[in-house]
């Protein structure tokens, strides 16, 4: 059992509306993997169901090896798998620095020593260490809701990491931050992961993105997997040049337009 | 163990000493009015901590009506030494949160206020409809004894103030202790965003259940103390609405800096109150509501703020 996510025939549906089926996913130790996907595509729903936010309507999740179903996103959080969020979900009167601090204290508090008093010196060490990691050093001590966007999607994912995860999914990291810091700030993330050998999935449109730092893709088009790949292969895949690429679109849309004259 | 010995625990310390001594000076009276700044100024210290975590709650009367009686009822039931009935009385209330807790964890914002309105009208209800409680007209509470000690007069009244504030003083200390542990800053966290809460590992509806526990303990022991102060538990006194508006009052007055600000605040409210009242017994509502729109006007993060303007002034 080398697989740390096995997903198998998970379905999802709103009333009648189907956000996901017949999806099956195997991901490995250490992998890197994208997942990408037109708005819709059911990519936030799958992430939703495997850390339990959303409950499937049929189907397994294991996570090395035990079934997650039906837990909570804490229980899920607690066996290491976290993940990041589209908005960054940080506490935004705190500083950096308390932000990072509690998150560490309810990592590594459980039952009576939550009492214990939250700052320590020994934790102030870890929290700096970590600080260092995501190299916020400088943005330690400003209230969360003061940071740049960049920094504050860092910090979000500082947060996911506190209890070292097994298996962390992000939820479009570079979303609104600019095409000059796009680069820098994945290349702080995947380092620091790549450091505590976390196997990683995530969710991105940016194909430049995901081409530069993933080695394999699942691609999502109204709630199926039409593509499960290496990276390079995905993308000359024709379904996925058509639904999510778009490069085919002109044609598409072409043949539509003729079909109604 | 930087932890425990930090300015507000020096702070309160000093504050027992003073208040220690002085109890040998002061009139009767000051020492009532003490008594009742105390029992009030414990719900609000249970008022601001669950105030840290963003909820307000219009029925805290509940908790300070059900300690206050249940001093009574230990009393009646043949009970009367003060640290068992203080003990007893204090864990009946905080075994109520803990009842409560599991429906009102799972609300928020306005619901959370009113729910708990509710559920102290529901006592106030039962309080003056049970002819075995005494009905409207209460119980009477003699004065307690003290490991087999009984005392009375003036002398009842020394021992129990110095008693009071004794033990207030180690539930201050310890809510302090409790607000700088990882528990106790989950109150900002739970505030700020339950979702982070959730997926750094930790349920925010049992964060909210804790610090209700802990705000109903506090709460009930205000209440044991207030039966003693006045020697009188009635329903209009201990657990009508309006009661509950007091609270929630002396919590805007203070503001939730620190676990001092609730009892400085009540003391200032007593003294409010007792001058109003006696000067002006026709208006002197007219002057508590004008207070607290000053306060708000003028001080929205209530009186402890006073301190940060100081602090920052002499800087």
């Amino acid at each position: 059992m080398s697989s740390v996510l096995q997903v198998t025939d998970l379905e999802k549906s709103f009333g009648g509306v189907i956000a996901a089926s017949n999806i099956n996913i195997s991901v490995g130790e250490q992998e890197i993997i994208g997942i990408i996907g037109a708005n819709g595509a059911g990519k936030t729903t799958f992430v939703n169901m495997v850390t339990g936010y959303m409950p499937p309507t049929s189907g397994s999740i294991a996570f090395m090896g035990e079934s997650i179903l039906g837990l909570q996103p804490r229980d899920i959080t607690k066996l290491g798998l976290t993940r990041t969020f589209q908005i960054p979900q940080v506490f935004l009167s705190e500083t950096v620095f308390d932000n990072l601090t509690l998150a560490f204290g309810i990592a590594e508090q459980s039952g009576w020593g939550l009492f214990i008093p939250l700052h320590t010196e020994e934790r102030t060490v870890t929290v700096d260490a970590h600080i260092e990691r995501y190299q916020i050093r400088e943005y330690r001590d400003m209230a969360a809701s003061a940071l740049p966007q960049g920094v504050r999607k860092l910090l979000d994912i500082a947060m996911a990491t506190v209890r070292r995860p097994k298996l962390l999914m992000l939820d479009e990291p570079t979303s609104g931050i600019s095409i000059e810091e796009k680069f820098g700030i994945m290349d702080i993330i995947m380092n620091a992961l790549a450091e505590e050998k976390t196997t990683v999935l995530f969710i991105e449109h940016d194909m430049e993105i995901v081409e530069r730092y993933v080695s394999r893709v699942i691609a999502f088009y109204q709630g199926e997997i039409i593509c499960d790949a290496a990276t390079a292969e995905a993308m000359q895949d024709p379904k996925v040049k058509e639904f999510v690429l778009g490069q085919d679109k002109y044609n598409a849309e072409a043949s539509g337009n003729n079909g109604h004259a | 163990m930087k932890g425990l010995f930090d300015k507000t625990f020096w702070g309160l310390t000093i504050g027992l000493i003073a208040l220690l001594i002085l109890n040998f000076f002061l009139a009767d009276w000051l020492r009532g009015i003490g008594l009742q700044s105390i029992a009030r100024g414990m719900v609000a210290l249970g008022l601001l901590v669950l105030w840290r975590t963003g909820l307000i709650s219009f029925g805290h009367a509940l908790f300070f009506g059900f300690g206050a009686y249940a001093a009574a009822l230990l009393q009646r039931i043949g009970i009367n030494d003060f640290f068992v009935i203080l003990i007893v009385g204090t864990a009946a209330s905080g075994l109520l949160a803990y009842g409560l807790g599991f429906l009102l964890r799972q609300y928020r914002a306005i619901y959370f206020a009113l729910l708990n309105l509710a559920f102290s009208m529901i006592l106030w209800g039962v309080l003056a409809n049970l002819e075995v409680l005494g009905s409207t007209d209460g119980i009477g509470v003699r004065p307690p004894s003290y490991l087999g000690i009984e005392l009375e007069g003036e002398a009842n009244q020394m021992v129990l103030f110095a008693l009071a504030i004794i033990f207030t003083y180690l539930v201050a200390v310890a809510t302090n202790l409790y607000l700088r542990s990882t528990l106790g800053y989950m109150t900002m966290a739970v505030r700020e965003n339950e979702i982070r809460v959730e997926y750094l590992g930790y349920s925010a509806e049992r964060a909210i259940h804790m610090k209700y526990i802990i705000s109903g303990l506090v709460a009930g022991f205000g209440g044991v103390v207030m039966a003693f102060a006045v020697g009188h538990v009635d329903p209009d006194s201990m657990a009508y609405w309006p009661i509950s508006g007091d609270f929630v009052f002396i919590t805007i007055l203070s503001g939730s800096g620190n676990v001092a600000a609730p009892l400085i605040g009540a003391m200032v409210y007593e003294l409010i109150r007792s001058y109003a009242f006696e000067y002006a017994p026709q208006v002197w509502q007219l002057i508590m509501g004008g207070s607290l729109l000053l306060i708000i006007m003028f001080l929205p993060d209530g009186l402890w703020s006073l301190t940060e303007r100081f602090k920052r002034d002499k800087a």
